[in-house]
């Protein structure tokens, strides 16, 4: 969090993160494992029948819309609910049935849960002096958990007389001070403005690059995923629906649903008409005299119905027609403009009477003939814009 | 603005007016009392102020008070003393037997499902339905020698007929009474400090490494600790000056300062004396009081 570390870590953190792929080595043994973990809560299947590895090191993001199960997932880590089917093991041991307060894993609670008789160097230090660690490296290891966070003077004060961005150092620090295998973040960022929050997100990873320790977070945040992860979990009803890099998860959904809850994105139902290797033909249900030529392996057949999804800042909106507008090509008239500052988004009115939306960089402040509502316009993208999505 | 500015000022008089009328004006007479002496008259005591007399009887009348009567209560050679001492110690035993009953209870209470809560409550308050003094008496049905406890601990053959249990007319009989009479003014303010406490807090605390035992205590008590002084408070202060229960529950030997002024004012007919008790009970209990205030404007600065 300080700038030393900022700056140290800097040159070094792109080069470790380039090569940082454990999953991809065979050989290599996760830190965490959850095998075949069911959790119901009476009638309700928080989660189901789950396994997943976690690797060390690794900066791990369970994501999904509340209710999920990404956090039932993070708290059977944590101890504190235990599963009902399954086995969850950290480093070799398993951890079902160990009561919260004999795990190695430490978390940081979403309300931050900060002792609040208690000041910021004692909060800091409960964990330690539960350990029964001496008291001179408990003074050292709270100096130095304090100077992480950039809170030394704040050492004296009682969590009230902070402000939220500061008590979410605080917790922050706390969590982190026994050194856990793993580092537990619930919504860590979830009470910070936006701007704060962004900030926040590239402190965390350069703690974690620094101390080299294994944090999992859950969010709901795609783009705090997507900043601070190594890899992404994307849930819905207590199953995993992909797991991958973020660049993976955004550029190749494996579903619907993950193209939709990641990002923006158009969803067009289409037909297949041609399969050749590494090219799809579908015909589009909104514009059904056009072609839409996806460069794609995919196990489909001549007929099948298919889901194209397209990314807003991939889809060109242009006033006058491209080179050839029978393929990858839409006509239609705009409906309404997002003007975002940096972006402009377009929503495009299909002469069907379904929408998509194309965004544009506003590259220059001045425009001989801005795009305006009720043009005639074409959007239009290139064939290795698209996915062919199958469920 | 100005009717605006009146009306509050009207608002804020009220409290004021009340207890002004309520609490001050009849200390102050109480006060006058216990500074006049002794009198076979109606009332009982002189002098008697009375500004018909005219000016010059008022001030020879001031010139009479004394506080001898202060004297003749803090004497050791009478029981007021001995009364003073014994009744606080009641009231703290009380007190203290109160919060491990009521600790408890309590923290059952705000631990429980939020659905069946306000029933819980409801059963705390319930016994205010009936009257204080029915329900006093009801207990000395209970621990009478023939009483309910006895028969029933004779019909399960664990006391013999012949030597039933001696518990009314004993200090216990006046612990039972007050722990009893008093417990819901133990349990609403621990009930209120533990259930607004946030159980993330214990999770925490858990996942850093702290059993649920020591965690109560690191935890739990401390943040608790205003509801425990306010309700040691709210059960002490009145119980020192218990006349009710150790009056039917209490023997002959149980020395309590509500009863002694009882005596003094009905049997002695010395009003002098029993408003200098009461002035000087007031006094050991301002300090309690004072000392909950302080507390009370400590916790909202730290706010």
């Amino acid at each position: 969090m300080s700038t030393g570390v900022a700056e140290k870590t800097q040159k070094t953190i792109g080069g470790i993160r380039r090569k940082f792929a454990p999953w991809n080595d065979p050989q290599a043994v996760p830190l965490i494992r959850y095998q075949n973990v069911t959790k119901r809560f009476g009638e309700f299947t928080a989660v189901d029948n789950l396994s997943l590895d976690i690797y060390e090191r690794e900066f791990f993001a369970l994501l999904g819309p509340s209710g999920c199960g990404k956090t039932t997932l993070m708290r059977m880590l944590a101890g504190f609910e235990d599963p009902t089917e399954g086995q969850i093991t950290l480093a070799g041991q398993d951890l079902v049935g160990t009561p919260p307060y004999k795990r190695q894993t430490n978390m940081m609670f979403q309300s931050y849960a900060l002792f609040p008789h208690m000041s910021v160097w004692d909060n800091i230090a409960f964990g330690l002096r539960q350990d029964r660690m001496e008291k001179g490296a408990v003074n050292a290891r709270v100096e130095e958990m304090l100077k992480l966070v950039k809170l030394e003077t704040f050492a004296k004060r009682k969590p009230h007389q902070l402000s939220g961005g500061q008590r979410q150092r605080v917790a922050l620090a706390r969590s982190l001070a026994k050194r856990p295998k793993v580092l537990l973040l619930d919504e860590p960022l979830g009470a910070l403005d936006k701007k704060l929050r962004e900030e926040t997100q590239f402190e965390l990873m350069d703690i974690q690059m620094e101390l080299g320790m294994t944090f999992l977070i859950v969010t709901h945040d795609q783009e705090e995923a997507m900043t601070v992860a190594d890899r992404i979990a994307v849930m819905n009803h207590g199953k995993l629906v992909q797991v991958d890099q973020p660049a993976v998860i955004y550029e190749h959904p494996n579903s619907r649903y993950v193209a939709d809850f990641v990002g923006d994105v158009n969803i067009l139902d289409a037909t297949v008409e041609t399969v050749e290797p590494g090219m799809v033909t579908v015909r589009p249900a909104a514009a059904p005299d056009r072609r839409f030529r996806i460069a794609q392996d995919c196990a489909v057949k001549p007929g099948d119905s298919v889901a194209i999804a397209l990314r807003p800042e991939k889809m060109r909106v242009e006033l006058d027609p491209p080179g050839d507008s029978s393929v990858n090509c839409l006509q239609g008239e705009i409906w309404d403009i997002g003007y975002l500052g940096d972006l402009s988004i377009y929503h495009v009115e299909l002469p069907g009477g379904s929408r998509v939306k194309a965004a544009k960089p506003n590259l220059t402040r001045m425009v001989e003939r801005p795009i305006t509502w009720d043009d005639k316009v074409y959007v239009s993208f290139t064939p290795d814009a698209g996915v062919v999505l199958t469920s | 603005m100005a009717t605006k500015a009146n009306g509050r000022w009207l608002v804020l008089a009220i409290p004021y007016l009340w207890l002004l009328a309520l609490f001050l004006v009849p200390f102050l007479i109480v006060f006058k009392i216990s500074l006049s002496q002794d009198a076979i008259a109606q009332p009982p005591y002189v002098p008697t102020f009375d500004l018909a007399q005219g000016w010059a009887l008022f001030r020879e009348n001031l010139s009479e008070l004394s506080f001898e009567n202060y004297g003749y209560v803090l004497s050791w050679d009478n029981e007021f003393i001995e009364a003073y001492g014994s009744s606080l110690w009641i009231a703290g035993i009380s007190t203290i037997l109160l919060l491990l009953v009521g600790y408890p209870i309590a923290y059952a209470m705000a631990r429980a499902p939020k659905s069946i809560r306000p029933t819980l409550l409801m059963l705390v308050i319930l016994p205010f339905w009936t009257s204080f003094l029915i329900r006093v008496y009801a207990w000395i049905g209970i621990l009478s020698p023939e009483g309910l406890l006895n028969q029933l601990l004779i019909a399960l053959h664990i006391i013999s007929p012949d030597a039933p249990l001696q518990i009314l007319a004993t200090d216990t009989a006046v612990y039972i009474g007050i722990v009893y009479s008093y417990l819901p003014f133990m349990i609403l303010p621990l009930y209120a400090a533990l259930e607004k406490m946030d159980e993330t807090l214990l999770e925490a605390a858990a996942d850093l490494g702290c059993p649920p035992f020591a965690a109560f205590w690191k935890i739990t008590w401390p943040l608790s600790l205003p509801g425990v002084f306010a309700g040691c408070l709210l059960c002490f202060i009145p119980a020192v000056g218990e006349f009710v229960i150790p009056d039917l529950l209490g023997g002959s030997d149980t020395l309590m300062i509500g009863k002694v002024l009882w005596t003094e004012f009905s049997v002695n007919r010395s009003w002098t004396v029993s408003s200098a008790v009461a002035v000087l009970l007031l006094m050991v209990l301002v300090i309690p009081i004072v000392f909950y205030q302080n507390l009370q404007a400590r916790e909202v600065e730290g706010r």
